[in-house]
């Protein structure tokens, strides 16, 4: 099958019409594609660290391994600064991950980011056909600093897109980690309103926030990590999740397993860990962000960009890569939570 | 502000050089009724592209009883889509019916007369004057997208139409939305209230990608008339868009004419060129203006469409006692002897835009922005003057520039060819 790009860019404006719960056939057969290439290359050994490279560039980036199994899920009714939104607290239970040992920098995105404005091709119909961001109006970082820095105020379809092209491109199945999958590596064990415990004191050595960021994000993986060797869980710029954003938990069963509130509306959807522009306690581990459209307030253009949500420059991602490589209709989900949305 | 830049003086100067005496006029006008509660704020939509229909989702939700009852565009598939998108988001508040939904270049003419109490304009700039004039004519209010003109001929019809719609006692807001931001509002009522002292100069920076850039001829379809051709690409034409420094960058200019009190400037030079292809485009893609105010103040624009280079959209304002400084990420600020920074909520203003337009015709209170919106239009152009010839422009140079870049009559089917890109010392001034 053949991948034009500007067949994905049509079908794209076209499926925004259409009902969100659809499936798009294109995109559905590109997804088993990627999928045929992800089940035909050799697998990584489970429970070890890897370096990614992205082909094409000098980029890498590390992917820890997170084990599978249970943990409590929201904050206790004491904690302080607790909101209604992190409870009930219930029991998870996770199969294991990989997780992005640092937020997802711009020298990494950069390159899917750009794709457009350089009109560059992968040398790769499958890789091409995925579709990437129109080229931005403004320069994203702000002037908050590129090399070695969070990428930012990326739309969350943005990021499950890059999510979709790095599968694409490397034959490993990335996406947007679930709530649950982040609360729990962001815990790493602990239960405390913080990694590392409950003084908020101790912050300043895991994370960039109000009180010593300066107003503005820093170089990934400065601060020290958590128990698990993940940097800048607390702190540094809100992280995407795939989860559509409710106000209140679902706890239904005795344990929830692999749990995802599935994405119908465009907003709210959540984001997790606060950012360089938040005070202490939006950075603990149970603290919830619901997106909002203002993050786009700027784009006075009716349809706003997909892509860009230029109001939010304190927003950013980390990618999570299962250890089972799940059904063609997850990948789809996973990577097009979106599509047909507006 | 020195004691020789006294605004009031400035902004009197400029009204007698342009419009004539307006005394009586206040006397002469109706009185403005407001819209009794629970009546229906008809509006209409001329030109139904991004920032059309953006504004047409601000309009309908601006008032519990605004609805959109006619729309005008060149392109069917564009005003199909856009009702689609605006239906989605505020249904039942889209009531177009197919034979109000007008195509052509004479289209805004059927939506004026199809009974709309609210008109939005937010076709390429050239169309503007003419589209202006022709509501204000026929007693509507307006919803008018920034810049107002693209030339001199045009700016002195706005004027005169600005002073109608006074007259009549008509609603015209101009979107040159920062005068509707909160922060921004703060910085400049503090920065006029004297808090960095008198102004010494003022830097704006507009540096961003390239907009809408030009296809190459080979694009072109068959068949395919230079001025549809022309306008398609609209920004890409002078005369329908008058240059990135008009279209775009006036949001910064905007900003110097508001820290100046509006009052124009004595004079500027200004360098610009272009460096991508223009693909038989006539605008520029670089410009750096120096505005001269009176008492020696001065104020820099530039502003560059250009990919991979630095970017940056902020404002620099020096005093004698501090700086203020709308910066990309921080709230506006200020730094000197009396520190301040915007505390308050941030409030979407493009939607602020309209909730204070259709407040104002409910309430039968008319805002104008008139003057300002010219101005700020014209200190743009005059911008792009001093860059195209290269010499020194003054204000009354510009505003009295017979150079004329709207035809006189424009047809979707004929021949139009443009001049191509201005140079620099030998471009001359008309």
């Amino acid at each position: 099958m053949r991948w034009g790009r500007t067949r994905i860019l049509v079908l794209l404006a076209t499926c925004a019409a259409s009902v969100g719960a659809q499936q798009d056939a294109d995109e559905r057969a590109l997804v088993e594609s990627i999928r045929e290439r992800i089940i035909s290359t050799a697998p990584a050994e489970p429970g070890a660290a890897y370096d990614e490279a992205i082909a094409g560039s000098e980029i890498s980036f590390r992917m820890l391994p997170i084990k599978g199994g249970e943990f409590e899920m929201g904050s206790p009714e004491a904690e302080p600064e607790r909101k209604s939104d992190e409870g009930p607290r219930h029991r998870v239970r996770l199969d294991p991950f990989w997780m992005g040992m640092h937020e997802v920098s711009w020298d990494e995105y950069r390159i899917f980011m750009l794709r457009n404005s350089r009109r560059a091709s992968d040398g790769d119909e499958l890789v091409d056909a995925v579709s990437s961001p129109t080229p931005p109006y403004v320069e994203m970082s702000f002037g908050m600093g590129i090399k070695g820095f969070p990428a930012i105020s990326m739309t969350q379809h943005a990021a499950s897109k890059y999510a979709q092209w790095l599968s694409a491109k490397t034959g490993r199945y990335y996406r947007l980690p679930t709530e649950a999958e982040w609360e729990y590596a962001c815990r790493a064990g602990s239960s405390a309103a913080y990694s590392f415990g409950t003084d908020a004191a101790e912050l300043a050595n895991y994370a960039w926030y109000a009180d010593n960021a300066q107003e503005t994000y820093h170089e990934i993986a400065k601060k020290e990590p958590n128990a698990w060797g993940l940097h800048d869980m607390h702190g540094n710029v809100w992280e995407w999740t795939l989860d559509q954003y409710a106000p209140m938990y679902e706890t239904a069963g005795e344990v929830r397993v692999n749990p995802l509130v599935k994405a119908v509306e465009l907003f709210p959807r959540v984001v997790r860990g606060g950012s360089w522009a938040d005070d202490a306690p939006r950075l603990r581990c149970g603290a919830r962000e619901a997106s909002d459209e203002f993050w786009k307030m700027q784009d006075p253009q009716l349809p706003q960009s997909i892509w860009y949500h230029t109001d939010a420059q304190w927003v950013g991602f980390r990618l999570v890569r299962p250890v089972e490589t799940p059904s063609v209709d997850e990948m789809y989900d996973a990577w097009n939570s979106a599509l047909g949305l507006e | 502000m020195s004691d020789s830049a006294k605004p009031s003086e400035s902004r009197r100067g400029f009204l007698k050089t342009t419009a004539g005496a307006l005394a009586g006029a206040g006397a002469l006008a109706q009185t403005a009724k407001g819209v009794a509660a629970g009546e229906a704020i008809k509006v209409g939509l001329v030109g139904c592209g991004g920032r059309g229909t953006g504004a047409a989702a601000q309009a309908i939700k601006a008032d519990d009883f605004s609805e959109l009852t006619a729309v005008a565009d060149v392109d069917p598939e564009r005003i199909d889509r856009s009702l689609e998108i605006l239906d989605k988001r505020h249904p039942g508040k889209v009531k177009v019916e197919a034979e109000r939904r007008y195509l052509g270049l004479d289209a805004f003419q059927k939506v004026i007369d199809s009974d709309v109490d609210v008109v939005l304009l937010a076709t390429p700039p050239g169309f503007r004057p003419q589209h202006l004039r022709a509501c204000i004519e026929a007693g509507k209010h307006v919803f008018c997208e920034k810049p107002v003109a693209v030339d001199a001929p045009g700016i002195r019809s706005v004027l005169k139409t600005v002073k109608l719609a006074q007259q009549k006692q008509l609603s015209l807001v101009a979107g040159f939305c920062w005068r509707y931001h909160d922060a921004i509002r703060g910085i400049f009522e503090k920065v006029h209230d004297g808090a960095i002292g008198d102004l010494v100069s003022y830097y704006a920076t507009y540096y961003t990608s390239p907009v809408k850039p030009m296809p190459p001829a080979t694009d072109r379809p068959e068949g395919m008339s230079d001025t549809e051709w022309q306008i398609r690409n609209w920004y890409n034409f002078g005369w329908l868009s008058g240059d990135s420094l008009i279209e775009q960058a006036v949001h910064s200019v905007d900003k110097v004419a508001w820290a100046m009190r509006d009052s124009p400037p004595e004079s500027c030079v200004a360098v610009g060129g272009r460096q991508i292809p223009a693909h038989g485009g006539n605008i520029f893609d670089h410009f750096e203006v120096n505005y001269l105010y009176p008492g020696g103040v001065r104020a820099f624009v530039g502003c560059r469409q250009q990919a991979g280079c630095h970017n940056e959209n902020s404002d620099y304002i020096l005093g004698t006692r501090g700086r203020a400084i709308i910066g990309r990420r921080l709230a506006p600020h200020i730094i000197g002897e009396r520190h301040w920074a915007y505390e308050g909520p941030k409030v979407d203003m493009y939607q602020q835009e309209h909730d204070e337009l259709f407040r104002s015709i409910r309430r039968g209170e008319p805002l104008n922005d008139g003057e300002r919106m010219t101005t700020s239009t014209l200190l743009a152009i005059m911008g792009r003057m001093a860059a195209y010839t290269g010499q020194e422009i003054t204000w009354q140079q510009a505003l009295e520039s017979e150079e004329s870049l709207v035809p006189e009559h424009i047809d979707w089917d004929a021949a139009h060819e443009v001049p191509g890109l201005a140079q620099p010392g030998i471009t001359r001034f008309v």
